[in-house]
């Protein structure tokens, strides 16, 4: 069998996370990372150290450490100011090979898996994708990774002995984002890379980006399906009274009535909402693991035998596009009650 | 530049609806389960077939996979592809993406001279979606991913993409040769073609290489060369809801779910 660059016994006790950034700030999924590192960390009594590349990056430093990093690699240059998957993973390769992390996460994101899987083949490495859980087997501290296929019917665990890193994107909206601990001292390791314009082999032309949308944040989920896909309004109407946002099943997306970012599903966003109201879905599974961490499930359908039934806590038998309507009043008169 | 030469990757693979775990072996249970195209790689070869279309060329696939794989193959040659090669071997068996990235280059190597490779997203079974990059980097090539759309300059050698990124697009443009993967669902595939179905048949169309054929490093390939390794399988199981039924008049039911929606909603926000 071919080897890894390092081996298990080169390996440093430290758990890597991949920190993503735009404009300033942390994605949320670097926050995620941040959190599940800390646990993996603990459990193996390793460090937690981020893996910070960009132009400018040392206040993003100070706030990982306030999320409980022990380190941050700081890696600096002026190609690394815009993601392009060359130069990122030049820079993180170099990183890797200098401080030969034992685990290595990093977000199952556009760039973050355009980064992970090149990374892992330069590495001649395994990687895990889109994992949505990580444990360390308490026997070997090998980590093992949950991963779902066949539509998210089947979960598959998945462990590698004798390479390093062992590599892992992760599911946003998967893991819980901790409380930041102000008093978390860490340190701050600068480090230079070497990477030349001409590694560059992708220029980008033109960027056109408006507010994106993160599902796996919102409190409120208004989901529908081909039963409602006549009408959207209704559910936009429902998702804004109450704080929430609109998504949708794969077929909608798929006919281009609703943008892919609010896709839910296996597919698509994992969300946790505290409520989910899925109206006209008829519950396919790919579906399901979508909402599989909301609070509470309502279903509103008018197929008695939708499967959706089987995986709400709330089930409506009915036509969603009447009774949306008179959800809405009576949700109306309920504020307007509570006001006067 | 010579004729254009486009590489298509794609996977056969059990409907993912058919498969389903033994409960008590753990394992996948495949009998009965039809196979078919990977759904994703559908709109590669839509894009591929685009891209001849405009500028002519030739477009062949690449698949890994065992000898009864052709029957779905031969689809793309029904489509307008030109070649299919399958890649089949005992030892590629077992092969997470490392292995079969590193297969893939090697058939795509063998060939030579290719100006794209063109992936779907991810495939339906694995969902690792890793491996266009992997390939790009065995091949050590540039790549862009989930394109909804892209042109080439035949002159300069040249392809201009439109990427989909968080919150919109982007345009970028690389050198070829390059390694492009499709965004699912960024197009039409067409159907076969009835006047091209011949060529489906024909077996100068199709060539089958095993490992020794593409000159692939036996450390590298199939479980050999596979650093992970599948240590459980399970159903996923969903949590258990309450199934509670609402029932009533359209405007009782809707004041039952008010109330509780808001007792959620409020309840929490406080």
């Amino acid at each position: 069998m071919a080897a890894s660059l390092y081996q298990p016994e080169d390996q440093s006790t430290e758990v890597w996370v991949f920190l993503e950034h735009q404009d300033d700030l942390f994605e949320n999924i670097s926050l995620e990372l941040l959190g599940k590192g800390r646990q993996l960390a603990d459990e193996l009594g390793w460090q937690l150290t981020g893996l910070l590349l960009g132009s400018r990056v040392s206040k993003l430093a100070d706030q990982a450490i306030a999320h409980q990093a022990d380190r941050v690699w700081m890696v600096e240059h002026p190609l690394l100011e815009r993601f392009t998957v060359d130069a990122y993973a030049h820079a993180a390769y170099q990183s890797i090979l200098k401080g030969k992390p034992g685990i290595f996460l990093l977000g199952a994101t556009h760039d973050g898996r355009d980064l992970a899987a090149r990374l892992a083949v330069r590495l001649r490495t395994g990687l895990n994708a889109d994992c949505t859980d990580l444990r360390i087997d308490p026997s070997t501290g090998v980590m093992i990774s949950e991963v779902s296929g066949f539509g998210g019917g089947v979960l598959a665990l998945i462990e590698m002995q004798h390479h390093r890193p062992q590599m892992a994107t992760v599911r946003p909206g998967v893991f819980p984002i901790l409380k930041e601990a102000p008093d978390h001292v860490g340190e701050k390791i600068p480090f230079p890379v070497q990477i030349q314009q001409e590694m560059i082999r992708t220029r980008v032309i033109e960027r056109s980006v408006s507010a994106s949308i993160d599902l796996t944040q919102t409190p409120v989920l208004v989901a529908g399906g081909r039963g409602v896909a006549a009408d959207l309004a209704q559910l936009q109407e429902l998702a804004e009274m109450l704080g929430g946002e609109v998504g949708a099943t794969r077929p909608l997306v798929d006919m281009g009535i609703i943008d892919r970012e609010r896709q839910i599903g296996q597919t698509g966003v994992t969300c946790s909402p505290k409520i989910a109201i899925c109206c006209g879905i008829s519950g396919a599974f790919h579906f399901i693991v979508g909402v599989e961490k909301a609070g509470t499930v309502i279903a509103i359908n008018s197929d008695p035998e939708a499967p959706i039934f089987d995986n709400a806590d709330y089930c409506v038998i009915g036509d969603a596009q009447k009774i949306l309507p008179a959800l809405a009043a009576a949700l109306k008169r309920d504020t307007e009650g509570v006001r006067g | 530049m010579a004729e254009l030469q486009i590489a298509v990757c794609m996977k056969v693979v059990p409907k993912p609806e058919e498969v389903r775990v033994d409960p008590d072996t753990h394992r996948l249970l495949r009998q009965n389960v039809r196979n078919e195209i990977n759904p994703p790689d559908m709109n590669a070869i839509e894009t591929a077939l685009a891209l001849k279309d405009r500028y002519g060329g030739k477009i062949s696939i690449f698949s890994m996979g065992p000898p009864e794989a052709v029957n779905q193959l031969k689809v793309a040659l029904a489509m307008g592809a030109d070649h299919v090669y399958l890649l089949s071997d005992r030892t590629f068996g077992g092969a997470d993406t490392l292995a079969t990235t590193y297969t893939l280059a090697c058939g795509i190597r063998k060939l030579g001279n290719v100006d794209v490779v063109i992936c779907g997203e991810e495939s339906s079974d694995g969902a690792t979606g890793q491996v266009p990059q992997g390939l790009a980097e065995w091949l050590d090539l540039p790549q862009v991913t989930l394109v909804t759309d892209m042109l080439l300059d035949v002159k300069t050698k040249t392809a201009r993409a439109r990427r989909s990124i968080k919150g919109g697009y982007e345009i970028l443009e690389t050198p070829l040769p390059c390694v492009v993967s499709v965004k699912t669902a960024c197009n039409e595939p067409r159907f076969m073609d009835f006047q091209l179905r011949a060529r489906s048949d024909q077996k100068r169309r199709l060539t089958i290489w095993n490992a020794e054929d593409v000159g692939a490093d036996g450390n590298y390939i199939g479980e050999m060369g596979s650093p992970t390794r599948v240590s459980g399988l399970a159903s996923a199981e969903v949590r258990d809801r309450k199934r509670e039924k609402i029932s009533g008049s359209r405007d009782e039911v809707a004041d039952i779910l008010a109330k509780l929606i808001r007792g959620i909603v409020q309840r929490q926000s406080i």
